[in-house]
């Protein structure tokens, strides 16, 4: 056994770990105090602490049903964006990833570095050529135009052919084509169950992705009932100066968006952990 | 791509065996490689159909967009037909030429000379504290430490820019009380204050691939050190920092093409801080050249100028370390 480290330096690490985690949790904690107050008191009550007439539900029902309730109609946007996008972005790459891995071909390797550079290709650049191109298509201003971006994911790609090659031994596909399964169904019984942890790491990774993005929408969509919750909170703050009320409604918005997320991500953290591990360690 | 962090698994028939692989093929095509062939088609063939769509497809469009101009042959150059002329290298040079554009390079290149490292380094310190003996409370902390990162970027500037604007803020409040004229937006803070805000977001989502890297070294190689009487601090410097080398170039090279991309940030800030103009960084300077400006052509250029040099700062820096050293 090893001994345990001296006082001294436990009392160094904690105080360190403390002014850490005060600088992270500090917004957070502001966020949450704000949720509480109208327009008037985020200016004049001071911002850490709360106001003398806390009014949390009433506020966040404003924020709700205000505009016809377009709050949740963004909501549902970013969570149709997400969702649909992050599944269909990880069937996609399990398939092509497990192909790559598993089926010599011609063109193989050139597929994959042509991926790999997809991964170091920054977002934002593809993101006004993009549209251009999809304005020039009469895709600009749908839904399609931020969801068909959404499914493709070099990255996911990237993380399944490693993954598939390490955790789909080649003697059981041998087995079940001898047993006259198709590789279709191979894939969906064998395969995609094999692949279960890489598959939760591309989603969650897509999922975020996607939820996050704020380039893509906003170049692509100009009709306010299309965008998603990001989208929508700037455009509240645009106008904030006019009508001061839309302050407090951004923050109330931020707060039940990000409420959710938090939640996930703290939840789903050793999915997080493990994936990273398949791009760095493994290889 | 370097050899370390996003290498490649061995292909399941090496390159050198190619030839003799052919020759039964050229015989008589076996009916389980075709049968292989048409699989692998149909599993890769619809990935492959979007990414060149979402991928593929803007690249070329960007650089034939970046080579041509609108011509315009009504009379003044006025209404009349609209048509694409060839333009050479005209758009590249009027970008290059935009000392806006070009000051907001600078701007986001000392950015990120300052808050990569400085990002990495809080990352890999709160990794190792962490990962030390010493720590208590491990799951809180580092769940703490994580959480910024499932704030999306536009919800943390929107957050930070009502703790930076005057009014509202209570750390300015804090710093009147006690004498300090304190503004986050004026035009020498603002760029740091946006470098907070990333720093913010990204710090615990590096400290968590650090940490996966550094779990995963053998737990017997820290005993053996500890046996040796190394102290902790000489087991973190000599043993961790080299082992967790190749998740620190990972996270790097991320983090300079994140940099360079720089948008939401400084376009949520706007609103409050006169000192970020429209060319504040490449990627703002490329936006309103196609949505304010309606030059579509010279923000092509901008953007192909921009994947450029994110392709050759991560490639250089992956040389940079990767340089000389056969790793495997």
């Amino acid at each position: 056994m090893t001994t345990r480290p001296p006082v001294r330096y436990r009392i160094i690490t904690a105080s360190l770990l403390t002014i850490a985690a005060i600088y992270f949790l500090v917004p957070v904690y502001w966020l949450i105090v704000s949720a509480t107050k109208s327009s008037a008191d985020l200016f004049g009550t001071f911002g850490f602490w709360f106001s003398d007439h806390p009014r949390p539900v009433d506020h966040l029902l404003d924020v709700l049903t205000y505009d016809h309730g377009i709050y949740v109609r963004w909501f549902g946007n970013s969570l149709l964006y997400a969702g649909i996008g992050a599944v269909c972005a990880t069937l996609l790459s399990a398939a092509a990833g497990y192909a790559l891995a598993k089926f010599p071909f011609r063109g193989r390797e050139a597929i994959f570095n042509a991926v790999l550079a997809g991964v170091l290709i920054p977002g934002t650049a593809l993101a006004l050529p993009l549209y251009f191109l999809f304005s020039s298509m009469g895709l600009s201003n749908t839904y399609w135009a931020v969801l068909i971006p959404s499914v493709v994911s070099p990255f996911g790609v990237y993380l399944c052919r490693i993954y598939a090659a390490a955790a789909v031994p080649d003697s059981l596909l041998e087995a079940a084509r001898i047993d006259g399964a198709g590789e279709a169904r191979i894939f969906a019984a064998l395969s995609l169950r094999l692949m279960t942890p890489a598959l939760v790491t591309v989603f969650l990774f897509q999922f975020v992705h996607i939820w996050n993005n704020y380039f893509l929408p906003l170049v692509m969509l100009s009709d306010s009932d299309l965008y998603p919750i990001q989208l929508g909170l700037t455009s509240w703050t645009g106008y904030a100066d006019r009508q001061p009320v839309l302050y407090q409604y951004t923050v109330g918005g931020a707060f039940l968006s990000v409420v959710p997320l938090m939640v996930l991500m703290t939840v789903l953290q050793r999915y997080w952990r493990t994936g990273l591990t398949e791009g760095s360690v493994k290889a | 791509m370097s050899r370390e962090t996003l290498s490649r698994p061995e292909p399941v028939t090496p390159r050198r065996r190619t030839p003799q692989r052919r020759r039964p093929t050229s015989r008589r095509p076996s009916r389980t490689e075709a049968r292989n062939a048409r699989a692998a088609a149909g599993f890769v063939l619809p990935f492959l159909a979007l990414f060149a769509l979402c991928f593929i497809a803007p690249i070329v469009y960007a650089v034939h967009q970046s080579l041509h101009k609108t011509e315009r042959t009504g009379p003044l150059g006025l209404g009349g037909q609209e048509h694409e002329a060839f333009a050479g290298l005209a758009n590249y040079a009027h970008a290059l030429s935009d000392d806006r554009f070009l000051t907001g390079f600078g701007r986001v290149l000392l950015f990120g000379a300052v808050q990569i490292p400085l990002m990495i380094a809080l990352a890999t310190t709160l990794a190792l504290l962490l990962e030390s003996a010493a720590a208590r409370g491990v799951t809180f902390f580092r769940s703490a430490f994580f959480l910024p990162y499932g704030v999306p970027g536009v919800i943390a500037s929107i957050l930070w820019g009502f703790l930076y604007v005057p009014g509202i803020s209570p750390l300015v409040k804090i710093a009147d009380a006690i004498g300090w004229d304190l503004d986050f937006l004026s035009r020498g803070t603002v760029l740091w204050s946006i470098a907070n805000i990333v720093t913010w977001q990204f710090t615990g989502y590096n400290m968590l691939v650090l940490i996966a890297q550094l779990k995963a070294v053998p737990e017997e190689l820290y005993e053996a050190a500890r046996i040796d009487g190394a102290s902790a601090w000489q087991v973190a410097r000599h043993i961790k920092l080299p082992l967790i080398r190749p998740a620190l170039v990972l996270t790097t090279v991320f983090s300079i093409i994140g940099t360079l991309q720089l948008f939401a940030e400084p376009m949520v800030l706007r609103p409050l801080a006169s000192s970020i103009d429209s060319g504040f960084t490449p990627n703002l300077h490329a936006y309103s050249e196609a949505f304010v400006g309606n030059n579509q052509h010279v923000a092509a250029a901008e953007a192909v100028l921009l994947a450029l040099v994110a392709c050759v700062l991560s490639f250089g820096f992956l040389r940079l370390v990767g340089g000389g050293k056969e790793r495997r």
